[in-house]
């Protein structure tokens, strides 16, 4: 069994497992944090960003300065932003046979695999995975494809070139196989692909593997996976929370009796408490709001914000924030604010019995209707004219190189009054906002990830004892800017086995058994063809020595031997001792047989009547295996 | 032998009160809890005394499974758990758990405060009954215990219906409660899977009709709501709150948009609305169509369709109202079944001058429907419930021509036996199976096959393994039986040479085996051991030692009869 890592991405993994002949590829998360490197895609012409210098080596040679551009200290490609996609070359994914995806982060990479890989086979997901993965991609694709870019920057990548270039892109990985963002047609053909599953839900894969997504408490229809023979087991957790957020609750217990537990998705902050960043960004939200400036959260379409949400339900009352407009600005918002209505079953035990009364089970539907909460697919059209200032508004992309946000960074970054608040952990948010750079406004992190940390990780292995662990090697090991803290990596026994982009790992795995179904009574046994020239050779036809016979155990007690020898006519029975038994003489028949603990040896003239008589003789005392 | 064993309480050759014992591999199951609508005594709950006379139900059920929220499948569900007494598990969809209490309340209220029946259910009953259900997932395999599991399916005919597939070990039934196999305007089509159940019940409502299409109903029914609708007159549709009415109000919704209408629509139950909500919420149960658009338009929030209120009944023009199923004993219900001069309060008499037609818009599956879920699901055998008698005949004749399988149609309270025959799932070592793959032939799925090892049982964990791994796991020695044959040969040569006559003599005849000519003088054929030694008396006669071990016994006792024959001359 064999692990073969395309992504070297901890959250956003990619992992290949050959397992009894077939090959399951787990999750295609997209790692977009390449798009840092780029410059932002703003919806209106911006002078700032169209006049910033170009960049030039130390010895002033320029030939680059139409595709890299310098802000504040900072280098930037200027062209569409690509993002960098699993490994392809390691394994031929035309021999995958089925996707499972976890959750609808980890499936934005999908549209590449399943639709330039000569892929065939079948996606597994689930109806929310599928449903906010498509807003997700949606998104994407209308962010970028609505602010065509005629450059397209190809020079820098030269390895020749990249090394002479400033960090961070002299260390950029791969960067000849990044890609531009794919099309909505791609997006459906990709999605077409997928095959809905349930929770508990038992799938055969060519009767050889059984797969099943169990909830994993982390977002709407997110799930690990077990991946399973009748004898052997690998769990493969992904994006897992213990919190209680909207989610159904994590299914912990089917993950016992694990041979394999594959462990990605934890926490990005992990010393940041969830709930204490949520209240820090209400504080600052109103502190800001009250003294007469903006909110900005940069954010993705779901998710999180259906709590952020929440809690603004809850808290603006009492913070006398009633008067100020909520706006969620973005092409799906709302698809994402009526398609999280109606996923009940997958929601939370609190969540689903409000369904029950029947109520809606967000409170944001109680926002939408008061006003207080409007949603635009962009900032063109009625927003502009619905437009009210001091106002929080929650729009994408959290990486802030394309999609609304662009604009009201540029808009509102002059204003020390306003604010912008990172609630999403995917983008370090100082290399997100190096782009915009000098800034007056103010900046807060309040990164929410809701996410397995480590000490939650701990507890799990101890109470689900799995063989053996596999996660990436990020987790081995204190995270670099950390690297005091022994406590914020994987502790268990035995060691984790960690992997990284672009490896194979051959998983400590022996199989020792396979179903089979006997019947209760043998078949007959396959007789021989009997013609009557055969028959007459019978006695010439060699025996077939494959049929086995059955192992023999036991002793041969000599009294009752002997007796019974005598009782089947033998007579003349002499007994010898020696060393390690008994020597039965018979005279007459001209027969030795020597009798030892573990071993009889008859010793006879050749008489196949005899022998066969004395055999059954002796096993008649024997046990037969 | 074991045996599955399905006993109907109710929908035995009868349509109501559904509720349907099952026995199979051990495991008792009670599919539905229906209450009757034709009665009002004791017959219109199933008789539990048959379950257990005394002693609780719990104890003779390991579960009970609730097909859908309609009445005749749930009614008796707070009677059973409650009043009888049972607290296992109660399982059912999420759609059906949200709206099966509300409509047990409403019966409730019928029952006590209209017909002021005592000794019922009360609202507190079917709010602790409802705390011992457990909600499942579509395609969910839901483990009731280490044997039994049971899986939904999607069964169309109203919000929540589910198919449910019974398994324990390798047997398993599937129940399809009610289920439509053509997709209407707001629901899916039932769906099942080559599941291969030893036994499928089916409802048989529809067992002898084959329904003209669906597109030729509605458009009768809209010619005749809209002809009634241009005379000025009022229509009333009586329609049960739940799941066809949702379908008239799409109907109606669109065609008035079509035909751009203005005549106001009502529908005048509270319920109808609060389960507008309900579909709304849970759209996902709903049609691809309306799942799909839902975003840009909920079909379920109705322009042309509003909550019906008393002060309209007298307002002048046309106008459509959708009041709620018509209960037996009430003004509309003896319209309905053709009354034309009806005694109001106050013994005035009214005479019935309006026009009254019968549609039927029921979403079960029809002849061709069934016959298309038995071809999907392939049962090895099929028993027909919640029908009636005659038609069922007519199906079973059908089902058993066209599939080949049994069918059986049992009377309430009688029992149907079904003998199986269980595989014994075991796991075989992976060294013995190799070793059998080794000797070519790869192992088909679909044939027996003979094979030799041990079987070790241990705990419920049966094990295949060889005998050698059995002998070390048992802490066994293995006893060698070995056997020596003296063949007399008549060779006046030397011990060697004549080891190397009958090293070539066996050489030349057993092709397919390894003989072999051993430094020491000795032959080997396989295992087996040959000596030539000279004999203590006569020197023309040599003796040669055939050794074997039990385990090579058919090919050595073969070489000693081959070479008492002697060797041939020829030999060099």
């Amino acid at each position: 069994m064999k692990l073969y890592c395309l992504s070297g991405h901890p959250t956003l993994p990619c992992n290949v497992l050959k397992f009894k002949s077939t090959t399951i590829m787990l999750d295609c998360g997209l790692d977009m944090t390449s798009t840092l490197n780029f410059l932002p895609l703003p919806l209106v012409q911006s002078p700032r960003l169209s006049n910033l210098p170009g960049w030039s080596l130390k010895d002033g040679n320029a030939f680059l300065d139409k595709e890299l551009k310098e802000c504040s200290g900072h280098v930037f490609v200027d062209s569409v932003p690509e993002f960098c996609l699993p490994e392809t070359e390691l394994i031929d994914l035309s021999t995958v046979d089925v996707i499972l995806i976890s959750n609808y982060h980890c499936m934005m990479a999908l549209p590449y695999i399943t639709e330039h890989t000569g892929f065939t086979g079948t996606v597994y997901a689930t109806e929310p995975t599928v449903q906010i993965g498509r807003l997700l991609m949606e998104e994407l694709v209308n962010f970028i494809e609505r602010v065509p870019k005629a450059q397209s920057a190809s020079l820098w990548k030269n390895k020749d070139i990249q090394r002479l270039l400033p960090s961070p892109l002299k260390d950029a990985v791969e960067v000849s196989t990044w890609r531009r963002c794919y099309t909505m047609q791609e997006v459906n053909s990709a999605l077409s692909k997928i095959q809905l599953v349930g929770y508990s839900q038992k799938i055969e894969l060519f009767g050889a593997v059984q797969v099943t997504p169990l909830s994993s408490g982390y977002a709407l229809g997110s799930s690990n996976w077990i991946i399973q023979s009748h004898y052997e087991k690998v769990s493969y957790v992904s994006g897992s929370s213990l919190l209680t957020t909207h989610p159904q609750p994590m299914d912990q217990a089917s993950l016992k009796n694990s041979d394999v537990l594959v462990l990605t998705g934890l926490t990005q902050i992990p010393t940041a408490n969830p709930d204490g960043m949520v209240g820090e960004f209400c504080s600052n939200l109103a502190l800001t709001v009250r003294n007469g400036g903006n909110v900005l959260v940069p954010c993705y379409p779901s998710g999180v914000i259906y709590d952020l949400l929440e809690c603004l339900y809850q808290y603006i009352d009492s913070a006398g924030l009633s008067n100020i407009p909520f706006y969620f600005i973005s092409p799906v918002a709302n698809s994402s604010l009526e398609f999280s209505q109606i996923f009940a079953e997958w929601l939370c035990h609190n969540k689903q019995t409000k369904v029950y009364l029947p109520e809606p089970p967000f409170p944001h539907a109680e926002l939408i209707q008061t006003n207080k909460l409007k949603h635009y697919p962009s900032l063109h059209g009625d927003f502009s004219s619905d437009f009210r200032q001091p106002c929080v508004v929650f729009t994408g992309h959290p990486s802030l190189r394309f999609g609304d946000v662009v604009h009201f960074m540029e808009l509102w970054g002059k204003s020390s009054l306003n604010t912008v608040i990172f609630t999403e952990p995917d983008f370090s948010y100082l290399e997100a906002l190096a782009p915009y750079q000098p800034l007056a406004m103010k900046c807060i992190y309040c990164p929410i990830d809701t996410r397995l940390n480590f000490i939650q990780v701990s507890k799990l292995l101890k109470e689900v004892q799995p063989l053996h662990v596999v996660c990436p090697e990020q987790y081995t090991q204190p995270p670099p800017a950390q690297s005091h803290r022994m406590d914020l990596m994987i502790d268990c026994q035995p060691p984790a086995m960690s992997y990284r982009r672009a490896e194979v790992l051959a998983l400590p795995f022996k199989r020792r058994y396979e179903k089979i179904e006997i019947m209760p009574e043998p078949p007959p046994r396959p007789t021989q063809p009997t013609g009557g020239k055969k028959r007459k050779r019978a006695s010439d036809d060699i025996p077939d020595c494959k049929v086995l016979k059955p192992l023999l155990s036991g002793s041969i007690p000599v009294e009752q031997f002997v007796q019974a020898l005598e009782k089947h006519g033998f007579s003349d029975i002499k007994v010898e001792d020696t060393a390690k038994g008994h020597i039965v003489l018979l005279q007459e028949a001209e027969t030795l047989i020597q009798i030892e603990e573990d071993s009889t040896h008859i010793i006879c003239d050749n008489d196949e009547m005899l022998r066969v008589r004395l055999r059954d003789l002796v096993l008649k005392f024997l046990q037969k295996f | 032998m074991p045996e599955i064993r399905v006993t109907p309480l109710g929908a035995g050759q009868d349509v109501g009160r559904s509720c349907i014992l099952v026995s199979i591999g051990g495991k008792n199951v009670m599919l539905d809890c229906g209450m009757h609508m034709g009665f009002n005594d004791d017959r219109r709950f199933p008789d539990f005394s048959y379950i257990t006379r005394n002693g609780r139900l719990t104890d003779f059920l390991d579960c009970v499974i609730i097909s859908h929220f309609h009445l005749d499948h749930c009614g008796a569900l707070p009677y059973f758990s409650e009043m009888v007494g049972y607290d296992g598990p109660i399982y059912m969809t999420h759609p059906t758990q949200a709206i099966c209490p509300i409509l047990l309340e409403d019966y409730r209220k019928i029952a006590v405060d209209k017909k002021g029946e005592a000794n019922f259910f009360t609202s507190q009953m079917i709010k602790d009954c409802m705390k011992k259900v457990v909600a499942v997932h579509l395609h969910q395999t839901v483990q009731v215990d280490d044997e039994l599991e049971i899986k939904a399916y999607y069964a169309g005919h109203v919000l929540g219906a589910a198919m449910f597939q019974i398994k324990v070990g390798s047997e398993s039934v599937v129940y399809t409660g009610d289920y439509n196999m053509t997709p209407d305007r707001h629901l899916g089509a039932a769906w099942i899977d080559k599941c291969r159940p030893n036994l499928l019940i089916t409802e048989s409502t529809y067992a002898t009709t084959i329904r003209d299409s669906k597109r030729c109903r509605e458009r009768d029914f809209l010619k005749k709501v809209h002809e009634a609708v241009e005379r000025g007159g009022k229509v009333l549709i009586p329609v049960f709150a739940l799941g066809r009415a949702q379908e008239l109000c799409i109907l109606l919704e669109t065609f008035w948009e079509r035909m751009n209408l203005k005549a106001p629509i009502y529908f005048s139950t509270g319920l109808t609305e609060k389960a507008n909500h309900y579909y709304k919420l849970f759209i996902t149960w709903t049609n691809q169509k309306i799942r799909k658009t839902f975003v840009q338009r909920n079909m379920f929030e109705f322009k042309h369709i509003k909550a019906f209120d008393r002060a309209f009944a007298d307002n002048p023009g046309p106008m459509v109202i959708m009041p709620g199923y018509c209960v037996q004993g009430t003004v509309g219900h003896k319209i309905l079944s053709g009354q034309r001069k009806l005694e109001m309060e106050g013994r005035q008499v009214l005479e019935v001058k309006m026009q009254v037609e019968y549609m039927s818009f029921s979403a079960h599956a029809d002849a061709k429907g069934i016959m298309q879920l038995v071809g999907q699901a392939e049962p090895e055998s099929v028993l027909l419930v919640h029908g009636e008698a005659k038609k069922m005949e007519f199906l079973k004749q059908k089902i058993e021509q066209e599939f080949r399988v049994s069918c059986y149609m049992p009377a309430n309270g009688e029992t149907v036996t079904l003998p199986t025959s269980p595989s014994i799932p075991v796991g075989i070592s992976l060294g013995l199976l190799k070793r059998e793959m080794a000797q070519g032939l790869l192992p088909d799925a679909k044939k027996p096959r003979l094979l030799h090892g041990t079987l070790i049982m241990k705990d419920s964990n049966f094990r295949l393994v060889s005998s050698e791994q059995a002998l070390k796991e048992l802490g066994l020695a293995e006893h060698q039986l070995r056997f020596t044959c003296r063949v007399h040969l008549h060779d006046p040569r030397k011990e060697q040479e004549t080891a190397m006559r009958v090293y070539s003599h066996l050489k030349s005849v057993l092709k397919e085996h390894c003989v072999q000519h051993l430094p020491d003088g000795s032959v080997t054929v396989e295992s087996i051991l040959i000596q030539a030694a000279a004999h203590s008396e006569d020197p023309g006669t040599k003796v040669l030692l055939v050794s074997w071990t039990y385990q090579d016994e058919e090919l050595g006792s073969h070489l000693t009869s081959l070479l008492k024959k002697g060797l041939p001359q020829a030999a060099s």
